[in-house]
């Protein structure tokens, strides 16, 4: 028998650099002598290969235990210089943050309607490697997920009544109520449209903006360029080959300590969430045992799925999370005030839009509070979140074209945090004006979810698929975390061996734990929300890269 | 007996194949028998190729490499995965069938207490196929 043709893909013959054949269809490589993991150290400790770059690998692991040693000692110490930190980074440099976050929206929805949403991640000919179904259902439990869970009812009734309590001031002039824009004072109707369209600008357009922008340049870089999946790639157009030295370093060190911090301080938090919730509905003592064991469970869970990798593991346990949220909000638009719901989201979506340039204004804001405490943190919060979420889309999106990725990632999981927020905060609020029932409003943040649910028909079942829920989106955030953290510090590659990402779950879990029982969660939190910052900067390289890059790539028919 | 042979190749560490190599070309010499090398690669870019492309050109030279060595034909057969680390068996376990195999020969260790976690990829791909399958383990003395 000789050479089977059937076994040969066809062999386009266009080239990119240097005789490297171009991906499925014409698209532009950049020219790089770096061979992607040239600086990496191979070993086999104890038997088990490990393949690592060692610069990133080892300056962000000295870094992260550092970091945890001194918060866990100096804890007293630490706790203010964090929040003397974060309050200088919200209260005076909020306009950047919201300035930037414009700037990565409003690219990411011009490009749509561009002749460069042609360009095709991967190739001209390029399929895509998962449906749409798991395909989205990733973009979805990566990107929100558990925030949904634990904002959904206590955000929009949080608003709800600062904008009833007015506009108050204090004595030097500045206002002290925590109210958005101008507050509604007494106006019921006002309050409500208020309080879901602030609600829906911070999990609407901007946050998603920000992933698009990371996302999309990072596929564009790693699948049409053929640089590594790292955030260095996407630095390619301003340092060129400086970006397999230092500076890329530093990049790639910084993406690792946001990525890993954010998960973990996440990770904490959402088991004392989960604690909450089973402690409320079974009585299951909320204790430190109780959150160790759940952590322990959360991390189990997320490595089983790491062995199965990225299409058996991470992908079925997101479908499985999509089909349960989409079954607990059917059933609060049923049971709760079906009608207001509907007639709610036209009119929170109208609202949305009016208020939006209000909202998103940089400068000149009388709502300090609100503009600084709630927007500019969350973003903050998004952005430093960004390079995970963004490193884990690009990685599942090859095979898009540009405007199905954008179109996908910011305008489907922006309508569908409408209908979230108005299907679980006009219940809610509906149960506060119009049935008299305050529970919701007294509870603590955690609970309010629970406590809204329990006025519903079926309290026990829906609140025990809500537990669930918050579970099953950690155990998915921990194991596509695990699986970034493991490509930033394997210099790109996503073939490194796989006890390097076990390796990552199981920091992740011990940090988690550790920081949980010796304190400084709260203060690890804001340093990783600190990361924000100069990811703001890095994203704003990405928004030139990106036009760059695309400028560059041949479009598809 | 055996009329096509496949064999798993990883061409970013091709010094621990080198042994099962040899023992393909001395089986497809005896049985006068196709060989087939597989390959897999990520669909991001990697140390061995920047795009599913290229990788498949370097393995098609390196079949062409061999068949210089054993004078057998060869045929090449490209998997293109988005997780390979993870995907590996049960990707080579559905190449066995698209090919046409009906000897696999592979490289593999030799057992150990962590293959209760992860099982060694030429013990899951003998598992879970019809056709007959060769482990080749490193010899004491390699």
């Amino acid at each position: 028998m000789a050479q089977d043709p059937k076994d040969k893909k066809p062999q386009e013959p266009n080239t990119g650099s240097e005789g490297i054949p171009a991906p499925e269809g014409a698209v532009n490589l950049i020219d790089t002598d770096y061979v992607i993991g040239q600086d990496n150290i191979t070993a086999s400790p104890l038997g088990i290969n490990v393949d690592l770059h060692g610069k990133v690998f080892l300056f962000s692991a000295i870094v992260i235990m550092l970091f945890v040693v001194v918060t866990l000692a100096l804890q007293d110490q630490m706790e203010p210089i964090f929040n003397a930190m974060f309050s200088f980074m919200t209260t005076k440099l909020g306009w950047f943050f919201l300035l930037g976050a414009n700037v990565f929206m409003l690219l990411a929805l011009v490009l749509i309607f561009t002749p460069l949403g042609k360009v095709r991640i991967g190739g001209a000919d390029a399929t895509p490697d998962f449906g749409y179904l798991g395909w989205f259902s990733m973009l979805f439990a990566a990107g929100m997920g558990i925030g949904l869970m634990f904002y959904g009812v206590s955000e929009p009734l949080g608003h709800f009544g600062t904008a009833m309590g007015g506009i108050s001031m204090g004595e030097d002039g500045v206002r002290t109520d925590w109210a958005p824009l101008g507050a509604a004072a007494g106006d019921q109707a006002g309050a409500i449209d208020l309080s879901m369209a602030a609600t829906i600008f911070h999990w609407g357009l901007h946050p998603w903006g920000a992933y698009a922008i990371v996302g999309l340049s990072l596929a564009i870089f790693a699948f049409n360029k053929g640089l590594p999946l790292t955030m260095r790639s996407i630095f390619y157009p301003i340092l060129g080959e400086r970006i397999w030295g230092w500076p890329g370093h530093v990049i790639d060190i910084l993406a690792v300590f946001a990525t890993l911090f954010g998960l973990t301080t996440s990770l904490g938090l959402g088991a004392t969430q989960a604690a909450g919730g089973l402690n409320y509905l079974f009585g299951i003592p909320n204790t430190e045992t109780t959150l160790v064991i759940l952590i322990l469970g959360i991390t189990l869970v997320a490595l089983g799925s790491i062995l199965l990798g990225v299409d058996k593991g991470v992908q079925r346990l997101s479908q499985l999370n999509m089909v349960l949220a989409l079954l607990l909000l059917l059933f609060v638009i049923l049971v709760g005030p079906t009608l207001l719901i509907a007639t709610g989201v036209v009119d929170n979506l109208l609202g949305y839009v009016k208020n939006l340039p209000a909202l998103s204004m940089p400068f000149g804001r009388e709502d300090a509070n609100f503009s600084q405490g709630w927007t500019a943190f969350y973003w903050a919060w998004w952005i430093a979140w960004s390079p995970f979420v963004g490193m884990f889309i690009a990685r599942v999106s090859r095979g898009r074209t540009v405007r199905e990725f954008l179109i996908s990632v910011l305008l489907v999981p922006t309508l569908a945090s409408v209908v979230w927020m108005t299907a679980f905060g006009t219940t809610a609020i509906d149960q506060v004006i119009n049935q008299g029932i305050t529970g919701v409003q007294d509870a603590a943040l955690e609970l309010q979810l629970f406590t809204m649910l329990e006025h519903l028909p079926l309290s026990a079942i829906t609140s025990f698929i809500g537990i669930v829920l918050v579970i099953v989106f950690f155990i998915t955030s921990s194991d596509s975390g695990s699986l970034v953290i493991d490509s930033i510090t394997a210099g790109g590659k996503v073939d490194a061996p796989k006890p390097q990402r076990i390796f990552w779950a199981l920091i992740e879990g011990a940090l988690a734990i550790a920081l949980l029982l010796g304190g400084g969660l709260a203060a690890l939190q804001t340093a990783a929300l600190t990361t924000g910052l100069p990811f703001t900067l890095v994203l704003l390289v990405g928004c030139y890269g990106i036009v760059k890059g695309l400028m560059s790539e041949p479009r598809s028919k | 007996m055996f009329k096509k042979i496949m064999v798993p190749v990883d061409l970013a560490h091709l010094d621990v194949i080198e042994p099962s190599l040899k023992i393909v070309a001395d089986q497809a010499k005896h049985y006068d028998a196709e060989v087939c090398y597989v390959g897999i690669t990520a669909t991001t870019p990697g140390s061995v190729a920047r795009t599913p492309e290229e990788f498949t050109q370097k393995l098609e030279a390196f079949a062409q490499e061999r068949a210089k060595v054993h004078g057998q034909p060869v045929s090449t057969h490209t998997i293109v995965s988005p997780d390979p680390i993870a995907d590996l068996d049960d990707d080579l376990i559905e190449a066995i069938d698209e090919v046409g195999a009906d000897l696999v020969v592979m490289p593999t260790h030799p057992p150990k207490h962590a293959d209760v976690i992860m099982p060694s990829h030429g013990g899951k791909v003998a598992t879970h196929t019809k056709a007959s399958v060769f482990l080749v383990r490193p010899r004491a003395d390699d």
